[in-house]
């Protein structure tokens, strides 16, 4: 296949050469568990300590309060059911909002199912959530908050260092899902004020299966996973060696080179929102404009369907066209009838939700693969909508506050 | 996920548009759901038989393929020999479909059975006046 265009990167990103180069010694001659006395072990524990101490260098954390999970859904799980267990004797209530990701949603319907309360903000129509919304839901009972720092869908950056004043001031641990901000925005757990933070290593140029949750010190929290004394015993189970010390590989490269190319993705980012309102016809962009993951778009195209649109960009038809991967919060690719629950919150009707695209960049993406995918996004959209029975341009439909009542495909058939 | 013949119907699609003048139209799904299909036909009403039959469409892969090859399997066949065209009918044709999709984006045999109803209570009307 003709060299594919990958604009999928908050899905996953692709390891950087010197992750991997760092990474490789690890699973063949230096393969020790560093739980082990001999030199080998040792070897790899001076290792392990050295990608915490750059870990906690990206997020301005001191290195003792890192402790190196499998991913920032283990770490959200741990964040979630460990200060639940710790703290079940001081109130069974939990704050988030509707548009978080479902290793956060998940673990609290787990929670709900065993008696917790869990009070679920909305968001306005960018996705943003209201500090003040925050503060008025905290109870004598609320035990944490939980909040994402930035949403993988639309982008939007949340108002964290807002929330965690008002979490600090009552005394509530405040959990944030910062997955999709480290390694690609500055993020400083004392600036933005939080007590727990998930981030996960393969989103920012490092593996998958590693990542990291910081833990400030003295916040009450169990352990997820109970066995030998590894991470000061709070996470059992032998060190995934390659991949932590990829993750600390990733993260010296990130905080050296996060400014410059966030800023370099942010003007793609705007390039983009410019082209599409300027070329398409009938589409919302969704998510905040500004307060914005920089490599982050999400756009919804009045008439068409998310999953034709993403086969028609990933398997092109003309021999010579370069395939181009995205994203999209239809139901048909969901797996489920819905579509994306993060897209409904902000107000969409459900066929905008059908018919969004999300186009996520990284370091490997330039301006003129952009502009490829551009031209052959409004292209697709032009076929497809020859297509669609319904499509009627200028119809718009593209304004929020119209909510669908949910979808039963037997009724509709 | 799909089969090579899905893929071929999604990306090659075989009567697509409308029929001018239809005969009957049937109009299935909606937009709610991301699934909207609208089969128009033409009818010879000498031989009670398709002779054209078109479709437009929004939705996934599997709601476009299976609108193609419902009018690839209708078109010549009569209204009796069409009515035989079932969901199982056109999943089959294309080689199966996904197990989410046999639901809700198969609903193509759906919308050309009501365009053939829609035919016949036209044509009933017609005889009655």
């Amino acid at each position: 296949m003709k060299n594919a265009i990958f604009l999928d990167n908050a899905a996953t990103t692709r390891a950087d050469p010197e992750v991997i180069d760092a990474m490789e010694p690890w699973l063949s001659e230096k393969f020790g568990s560093p739980a082990t006395l001999y030199s080998m072990g040792s070897q790899a524990k001076q290792a392990i300590d050295a990608a915490r101490q750059s870990f906690a260098d990206l997020i301005g954390a001191d290195q003792k309060d890192i402790f190196f999970t499998s991913g920032a859904t283990e770490s959200n799980n741990w964040a979630i059911k460990g200060v639940a267990d710790a703290l079940e004797s001081k109130g069974r209530h939990i704050i988030t909002d509707v548009a978080e990701h479902h290793s956060i949603l998940m673990p609290l319907r787990y929670l709900e199912k065993k008696g917790w309360e869990v009070t679920y903000l909305p968001t306005d129509s960018d996705g943003v959530v209201n500090p003040e919304a925050v503060a008025a839901a905290i109870r004598d009972d609320t035990v944490l908050v939980s909040i994402v720092h930035a949403n993988h869908e639309i982008g939007t950056i949340q108002p964290i260092t807002a929330i965690g004043k008002i979490t600090s001031e009552k005394g509530v641990i405040f959990h944030v899902n910062a997955a999709q901000t480290v390694g690609h925005i500055p993020v400083d757990v004392n600036h933005l004020g939080v007590d727990l933070l998930s981030s996960s290593a393969h989103k920012f140029y490092g593996p998958k299966g590693v990542g990291a949750m910081y833990i400030r010190h003295g916040v009450r929290i169990t352990p997820l996973l109970h066995g030998g004394t590894q991470e000061k015993k709070r996470r059992a189970g032998t060190h995934n060696v390659p991949g932590i010390v990829g993750m600390g590989k990733a993260s010296e490269i990130a905080r050296h080179s996060l400014e410059a190319e966030a800023t370099r993705l942010a003007g793609l980012r705007n390039h983009i929102f410019d082209w599409v309102e300027g070329n398409i016809d009938d589409i919302r962009i969704n998510g905040h404009r500004t307060e914005r993951l920089p490599g982050n778009v999400n756009f919804s195209i009045e008439g068409i369907e998310g999953e034709s649109i993403m086969l028609s960009l990933s398997y092109p038809t003309a021999g010579d066209a370069r395939p181009v991967y995205v994203s999209t919060g239809s139901a048909c690719v969901s797996g489920s009838l819905e579509p994306s629950h993060i897209l409904l919150a902000l107000g969409l009707p459900a066929e905008l939700a059908h018919g969004s695209v999300r186009i996520t960049m990284a370091k490997a993406d330039t301006q003129e693969d952009v502009d490829y995918a551009l031209e052959t996004i409004a292209a697709v959209a032009e076929r497809l909508r020859s297509m669609s029975p319904v499509y009627k341009r200028g119809n718009k439909k593209c304004s929020a506050g119209n909510s669908s009542q949910g979808c039963d495909c037997e009724a509709a058939s | 996920m799909y089969t090579e013949k899905v893929m071929d119907h999604f990306q090659n699609p075989r009567n697509m548009g409308e029929v001018e003048n239809p005969d009957g139209v049937g109009e299935v799904g909606n937009p709610q759901c991301g699934d909207v299909m609208r089969i128009t036909i033409k009818v010879d009403e000498e031989q009670d038989r398709i002779d054209d039959v078109k479709f437009k469409t929004l939705g996934c892969g599997a709601a476009i393929a299976t609108s193609s090859m419902v009018t690839e399997l209708a078109k010549g066949k009569t209204l009796d020999e069409a009515q035989e065209i079932s969901r199982k009918v056109v999943a089959e044709a294309l080689g199966g479909l996904p197990p989410q999709k046999m639901h809700c984006s198969n609903l193509a045999s759906d919308g050309l059975q009501k365009a053939i109803e829609d035919y016949r209570a036209r044509h009933a009307k017609k005889e009655t006046v």
